[in-house]
């Protein structure tokens, strides 16, 4: 009994900071802290020059997070909360900006880019098989070159 | 005194640059050879000069010269000194001038490495780098002159940014800037054929180690810059789609488009007018860039129209470039020849496929990098574009192209058969998709995204393995080292850079996944858990650096009750800007870094501090690294080296002179 009593105290002198405990998180709904995050990566810090809410360590950006924290608290929707965001804040706010008529170019253009990139390719393609008389380059040529490469310009 | 001396070099280089400019173009022009043999010895009088001028400013920073606006600006006499020669491309000023003196730099190894191209080439190279040359000069003597007095001089100067306090910061930029300016080169020996009408094997065999040089410095300089972001900026992202970021992200993506049409046209004689067109277009790219950079536009467009002077500058010398470059192409290349023929599904077929694909995910970060200063200067609403529309824009495009990337090394040239092709790579694929779905399945997370990285990164190493079985069975060679040996280093340049994607993608894809991040607040003693890792905080202390005092947390991090290491983050108050920074510890890792950055300070000695576990992370810029080699090993390819070697040795000074008449 005694003995096990030592051991105990001295275990507990020994392993001292282990005794001190977890560290807590530091929000108080870890739940909710995911919310936030999810939805802070995807809005900006206003007052900064490129940062999303969740990485800036503004003054501003922390009022914001807390409102967003007590709309979450509040059980608004991530749609609700979003839609209260951009009433006041405009769509700048936004980092995935939302589809409407002056960001259709936005959205569409890369995979136009494609279409249109895939469709030349395509013509080019057809139109130079037509056209191309097979001259590869010649056995001739490459002698060519690799004169011209080694010793440079001074014809034959 | 000597700033004066550094003004007076750019005034002299800029009368240099004009002539070196003129005469050799309109020399090559009319045949007139004295007229082009000026091109050699202006370019490195140019170069000389530029570096006079370089070394003014920089003794300038050394002394501690704050009557110089410039170093009253971004220096402190409290910086060290090797931050005080960083703070050189500090800021605007400084940084044209870095960018000249690189692009001397280069035009001085064209001069030295040019001895087996014909004198008309040479001349009309160096003469449109010189071009290039008078617009940079003539911006910073007329709008943005690093030289500029402040007088009275100042007592103290203003600091440079601590955020650029950093190791990162000494290398970046440069790095980042021969890249950029290495794409002159390219642009260069492009306008030049255009102008000498001889757009032949030649031209693409010169271009090419020119070009992969360039396009590996800039590779190194992204990945740098990237991973001084993730150390320095302590929220552990690696990559942000940040503006300036997209500007030199833009270049690389032309310039890898380039690197294989190079090849293209090198082999085949085929995509010249392309290749052309993607010199052109990764050069003006890396002008852009700098616009973008460096004229304020992307604070906001607001305070560009205040200060209109340096962007208007930028925008007509950009207009210039591209406008007249553009106009030449479109005279000039219509009369160039089509090259071999090839059937959709060849070699060619697929390069060209990859180009497409490469140009327009370029596209879709030029369109999302200007688009919201487009809106906000017609004033059509402010817009953020940011991670979630490039994440979700760029991710379909660069998939198929890594798809194809597996495909393209295997296919013959001129016609492939898919059956053929199917029937080699089914093996690859098959264990590619296997893989992909039951690894992250036995890791404990899946989700498609994770499925798809792994999926093209392991696409990529089995199909390189089936690459390289089949190419040591086609060479000669007694042993197996042999044949490992008679390999030329082309082939294993091409195939270690596109494994190093491989690596970069398996970095991101694992990042992503099993990333595990913790906000915790902890009190002296206290420990928080990640992963297998326990840290104990064991306080935080006060330290006095040369410029900054700061709070020093010190972290005992233990894995199974064994100490595995200490780590120490800051959280730094720089003196003379009254700044605080967060420099994050980090405990780097092949398989996982270990990062920890303080947050604020609390009651009671306690702070909240941010722990990450980032599995594979270094993967990222390892990759990058790997490929930057692949273009190393490319360029000290058999080819190359004889042509150097060549030249060295068996042209003789007398030979050389014989050959300027005969051009």
């Amino acid at each position: 009994m005694n003995i096990k009593w030592i051991v105990l105290i001295g275990l507990l002198f020994l392993s001292g900071p282990v005794w001190a405990g977890e560290a807590r998180p530091l929000a108080d709904d870890p739940a909710n802290e995911a919310r936030l995050k999810h939805l802070a990566v995807e809005l900006r810090c206003l007052v900064c020059q490129n940062q999303t809410l969740a990485d800036s360590n503004a003054p501003l950006a922390e009022d914001l997070r807390r409102e967003v924290r007590e709309m979450i608290a509040k059980n608004m929707s991530d749609q609700e909360i979003i839609e209260f965001l951009t009433a006041r804040y405009g769509d700048f706010v936004l980092y995935r900006p939302p589809l409407k008529a002056s960001t259709t170019l936005l959205w569409v253009g890369p995979f136009l880019l494609v279409i249109v990139g895939a469709t030349a390719l395509i013509i080019t393609l057809r139109r130079r098989a037509g056209k191309v008389v097979d001259v590869p380059v010649t056995e001739d040529e490459h002698r060519r070159v690799e004169q011209l490469l080694t010793e440079g310009g001074k014809r034959p | 005194m000597i700033p004066e001396i550094g003004h007076f070099a750019l005034i002299l280089a800029l009368c240099v640059a004009v002539v070196q400019g003129i005469l050799p173009i309109y020399g090559a022009a009319v045949g007139n050879s004295a007229l082009m043999a000026v091109a050699k010895p202006a370019a490195r009088g140019q170069f000389f000069l530029v570096l006079t001028a370089f070394g003014c400013l920089a003794y300038a920073f050394a002394e501690k010269d704050f009557s110089v606006l410039y170093v009253a600006a971004t220096s402190n006499s409290q910086l060290p000194l090797h931050y005080r020669l960083a703070a050189i491309w500090g800021a605007h000023e400084g940084s044209l001038l870095l960018w000249t003196f690189i692009l001397t730099i280069w035009m001085f190894a064209v001069t030295l490495f040019s001895a087996h191209l014909p004198e008309s080439t040479r001349s009309r190279i160096l003469g449109v780098m010189g071009l290039v040359s008078i617009g940079f000069l003539l911006f910073m003597l007329t709008v943005s002159n690093p030289f500029e007095r402040l007088i009275p001089a100042a007592a103290e100067g203003r600091d440079l940014n601590p955020l650029l306090q950093d190791p990162g910061m000494v290398i970046h930029p440069p790095m980042l800037y021969m890249g950029y300016v290495g794409f002159s080169v390219a642009f260069a020996f492009a306008i030049a054929a255009l102008l000498g009408g001889n757009l032949d094997a030649a031209w693409a065999r010169w271009s090419r180690p020119w070009t992969t040089v360039a396009w590996c410095f800039l590779t190194v300089g992204i990945a740098m810059g990237s991973g001084w972001a993730y150390y320095e900026l302590g929220w552990g992202g690696w990559w942000f789609w940040d503006p300036v970021e997209n500007a030199s992200f833009m270049p690389w993506l032309a310039g890898t488009a380039l690197v294989h049409s190079l090849a293209v046209t090198d082999k085949r004689g085929g995509f010249k007018v392309w290749t052309v067109l993607l010199a052109i277009m990764a050069f003006s790219l890396s002008l852009l860039g700098t616009f973008l950079v460096r004229s304020g536009v992307l604070t906001s467009v607001h305070a560009f129209a205040t200060d209109p002077k340096r962007g208007m500058f930028i925008l007509v010398f950009l207009a210039v470039v591209i406008g007249g470059s553009l106009a030449l192409y479109a005279w000039r290349a219509p009369r160039v020849g089509l090259g071999g023929s090839f059937a959709s599904v060849s070699r060619e077929g697929m390069l060209l496929a990859n180009n497409v694909l490469l140009v327009a995910a370029m596209g879709s970060v030029l369109l999302g990098t200007l688009y919201p200063l487009f809106l906000d200067a017609l004033d059509l609403g402010k817009i953020s574009v940011g991670p979630p529309y490039f994440d979700s824009v760029f991710v379909p495009l660069m998939a198929p192209a890594i798809f194809l990337m597996g495909i393209g090394p295997l296919a013959q040239w001129k016609k492939a058969s898919v059956p053929d092709l199917t029937k080699r790579l089914r093996w690859a694929f098959g264990v590619s998709v296997v893989t992909a779905i039951t690894l992250p399945i036995a890791m404990g997370n899946w989700t498609p995204l994770l499925s798809l990285g792994l999926l093209l990164a392991i696409w990529i190493f089995t199909t390189t393995v089936v690459s390289l079985r089949e190419r040591l069975t086609h060479v000669s060679g007694d042993s197996f080292m042999g044949r490992l040996a008679s390999v030329p280093r082309s082939y294993w340049g091409m195939i270690v850079a596109h494994c190093g994607i491989a690596v970069f993608i398996v970095g991101v894809t694992m990042v992503k996944g099993f990333e595990t991040e913790k906000d915790v607040r902890m009190n002296v003693g206290e420990t928080a858990t990640i992963n297998d890792y326990t840290f104990r905080f064991d306080g935080a202390q006060d330290v006095v650096g040369p410029n900054y005092t700061a709070a020093r947390g010190s972290f005992s991090v233990s894995r199974d009750g064994r100490e595995a290491t200490v780590l120490y983050p800051e959280k730094r108050r720089y003196t003379a800007q009254n700044q605080i920074m967060t420099e994050a510890a980090i405990d780097p890792g092949l398989l996982r870094d270990l990062y920890v950055s303080l947050g604020e300070p609390l009651d009671d000695g306690a702070w909240s501090v941010r722990l990450y576990h980032k599995p594979f992370i270094d993967w990222i810029w390892g990759g990058c690294f790997i490929m930057a080699l692949g273009g190393v090993l490319a360029i000290s390819d058999r080819r190359y080296r004889i042509a150097w070697r060549r030249q060295e040795q068996d042209v003789p000074a007398s030979n050389r002179a014989a050959r300027r008449k005969v051009a």
